[in-house]
């Protein structure tokens, strides 16, 4: 196992598109790093450079201590797992699962060892005389698992390896895949991971480390906590959390030395958690409030916003309400035994955002300008 | 759906079909009929010429311009004996065994050059690589009459005539650029995924080739070589320019001389030894039926 890092590694392809742009990030050895995004933000792309199936016009990728820019893949001591398995259709699954091996003509003995462990570990004993037509989706992932587990690479390669499978299994292998990973590190040969997905639940329960990407750029890299409480822009916060936390536009100003933010003409003052924390200046502002941490209230009470709902979602332990501020939509989950159901659609109400929990974001860059308090 | 169920179901006694179910059963079965009528006469109008021609090689020479029926009056398989023997010193097996030592090099040569070239084309990114494979395309238009003489020259040149190599020689250089496309067509279809995981795996070009590609482009391979195998057994009109001595003729010329050389043609030992010539062609369709299928469907329309 062995540390990886990306150097300004950069993609530019043939005709001009610059896909990745110089980009930094370490992967400490046996870390589990997830590399999140929405479609488009090169994250797979950046995952083929490291797996060598793309070249790097731009940077190094260094795995340990070797720089691998112009190794071939199989040179480079990653194993990689795809989205769609990529299963050899015309071998059954033992000799998927040891093709790396024979390509490095390895003793018989230590594929057969090799294999007897490794379908043990993912309990795919009985699939090992299958093709891969006759195997489900699950079992499929496991075998492809499996196909990079024998090879004991230096850097496990993950490119979206469940989006193929049902929430139900997808839940189960998430399990499955984590469980592997503490496995391997408390067997004293961890595993350093790079996972791609889309999805931030996938990003959240997984990764070590999460690094959020954007058209190409680094948003950010912490781990799941930093990344949700503590956001370093608006698209992390945006993209990190369920429902979506609620942005919109707002101006910052002070009175008496608390902060007051004023949206749709309505002014609500802060009275604690928020005004240590702000390294902005006065003026217009993105206000950022998930929705867990927004207090329904009765309309006028102080420092909450007024607002008129605009839908109700049942969620069985809790209610998402939608509101409307002015232009701007705002989510509130309230959880079920607190909620009011007298209220109903139309119904005018209060939302306070807690203080504490408020991220004030730069009009312009999207930067966090609220994280004063804590350093950063 | 059990409320739809009849309710005479559950007593046990069929409801007695309408007079309108009735008429309705009865027009779907004429209509099935007519319809099946209409492909049997239509199939047995395409296939009577080559029941005629196996039924006529049992046929007597006299018999065979008597009667158009198919089914021969009295029995023989002189035509055969003769047939076989042939009006030249060699028999007919003779060319049968010159025939597969055209087939069999070109047959083969043509599966291992169009996979490498089709795989060129498909996976790999190489400087003109559009001109070329537009050149490629281009061939593929172009009349074979326009190259036989600038063809013939060269190979005199080279000094191949009366030999085989004219004809199986080009094929082991991808000279058949409708080969390629099919391949290419079907690779297209086929996900780089594997590839890219059996590079991953430590692969390099020719081994993710040869373990990976050509398994899963099997049936396109296959149909390339049952249809060389079928156009090359019954091509005529190579081997009358390239052969010129009769102990190297393959059957279709074979056939041709057993006309020529006779005053009186023999047209039952003829018909017997086109008989014998189809078998081969045959019966290796009947084999690679499946993938060959398969082959054709994936590779020409999917796309």
């Amino acid at each position: 196992m062995a540390e990886l890092q990306l150097n300004s590694v950069e993609k530019t392809y043939g005709n001009g598109y610059k896909a990745v742009h110089g980009i930094d990030l370490q992967v400490k050895e046996g870390e589990f790093m997830v590399l999140v995004g929405p479609s488009g933000c090169a994250k797979s792309t950046t995952l083929r450079m490291i797996a060598g199936l793309e070249t790097v016009t731009g940077g190094e990728v260094r795995i340990g201590d070797k720089v691998v820019n112009d190794l071939v893949p199989g040179k480079r001591g990653v194993a990689m797992v795809f989205q769609n398995y990529a299963l050899y259709p015309h071998m059954k699954v033992a000799r998927n699962l040891s093709f790396g091996l024979r390509l490095k003509r390895t003793p018989k003995d230590l594929i057969d060892s090799a294999t007897a462990n490794v379908s043990g570990i993912l309990e795919i004993e009985e699939l090992l005389d299958r093709l891969p037509k006759q195997l489900s989706g699950g079992q499929a992932q496991r075998v492809a698992l499996g196909r990079a587990l024998i090879k004991q690479p230096e850097v496990f390669l993950f490119d979206e390896p469940l989006s193929n499978l049902d929430a139900k299994l997808r839940a189960s292998m998430r399990v499955r895949i984590t469980d592997l990973h503490k496995r391997l590190r408390a067997e004293g040969r961890p595993a350093t991971v790079v996972y791609v997905t889309h999805d931030q639940v996938e990003a959240m329960t997984m990764g070590d480390r999460i690094c959020v990407m954007k058209d190409g750029h680094i948003m950010q890299v912490a781990d799941p906590e930093t990344l949700y409480e503590r956001p370093a822009n608006a698209f992390v916060a945006g993209f990190i959390g369920m429902p979506e936390m609620n942005l919109f536009d707002a101006v910052l100003t002070h009175e008496r030395g608390l902060p007051s933010l004023t949206s749709d003409g309505q002014t609500i003052t802060v009275q604690d958690g928020l005004a240590g924390r702000i390294n902005a200046p006065d003026g217009p502002v993105t206000l950022g409030i998930r929705p867990q941490q927004l207090d329904v209230v009765a309309p006028g009470t102080d420092g909450a916003f007024t607002g008129e709902i605009s839908n109700l979602e049942f969620m069985g332990h809790e209610v998402n309400l939608h509101a409307r501020i002015g232009a701007a939509h705002v989510v509130a989950v309230v959880p079920t035994e607190r909620f009011d159901s007298a209220l109903s659609r139309g119904d005018r109400i209060g939302l306070k955002p807690r203080g504490a929990q408020i991220h004030l974001f730069d009009a312009e860059t999207g930067g966090n300008v609220s994280l004063a308090a804590t350093g950063t | 759906m059990t409320q739809l169920v009849d309710i005479h179901a559950e007593t046990g006694t069929p409801r007695p079909p309408t007079a309108l179910e009735m008429r309705l059963r009865r027009r779907a079965r004429l209509n099935a009929s007519a319809r099946y009528l209409l492909l049997v006469v239509v199939g047995l109008v395409m296939i009577y010429p080559l029941i005629w021609l196996i039924g006529a090689s049992f046929k007597t020479n006299a018999e065979i311009f008597s009667s158009p029926w198919f089914w021969p009056g009295k029995p023989t398989i002189q035509g055969y004996i003769d047939g076989w023997k042939t009006s030249t010193p060699y028999t007919f097996g003779h060319f049968f065994i010159n025939s597969m030592q055209i087939v069999i090099p070109k047959v083969i040569g043509t599966a291992i050059s169009c996979t490498l070239v089709a795989y060129g084309f498909a996976r790999f990114e190489f400087p003109g690589k559009r001109v070329l494979f537009a050149i490629l395309i281009a061939t593929l238009l172009l009349p074979d009459v326009v190259t036989r003489i600038p063809q013939y020259l060269l190979f005199r040149e080279l000094g191949w005539l009366d030999t085989y190599l004219p004809l199986f020689a080009p094929a082991w250089l991808a000279g058949d650029a409708f080969f390629v496309f099919m391949v290419i067509q079907f690779l297209r279809a086929v996900p780089r995924e594997m590839e890219e995981a059996a590079r991953v795996d430590g692969a390099n070009t020719i081994q993710t080739l040869i373990y990976i590609v050509v398994p899963m482009l099997a049936p396109a391979i296959v149909s390339v070589c049952l249809f060389q195998f079928m156009w090359t057994m019954n091509d005529f009109l190579g081997p009358l320019i390239y052969i010129s001595t009769v102990e190297k003729y393959p059957i279709s010329l074979a056939l041709k001389l057993s006309i020529d050389a006779t005053e009186a043609f023999n047209w039952n030992s003829i018909l017997a030894m086109t008989v014998l010539a189809l078998t081969p062609s045959l019966a290796v369709f009947f084999m690679a039926q499946k993938s060959f299928i398969e082959g054709i469907s994936t590779g020409g329309v999917k796309g």
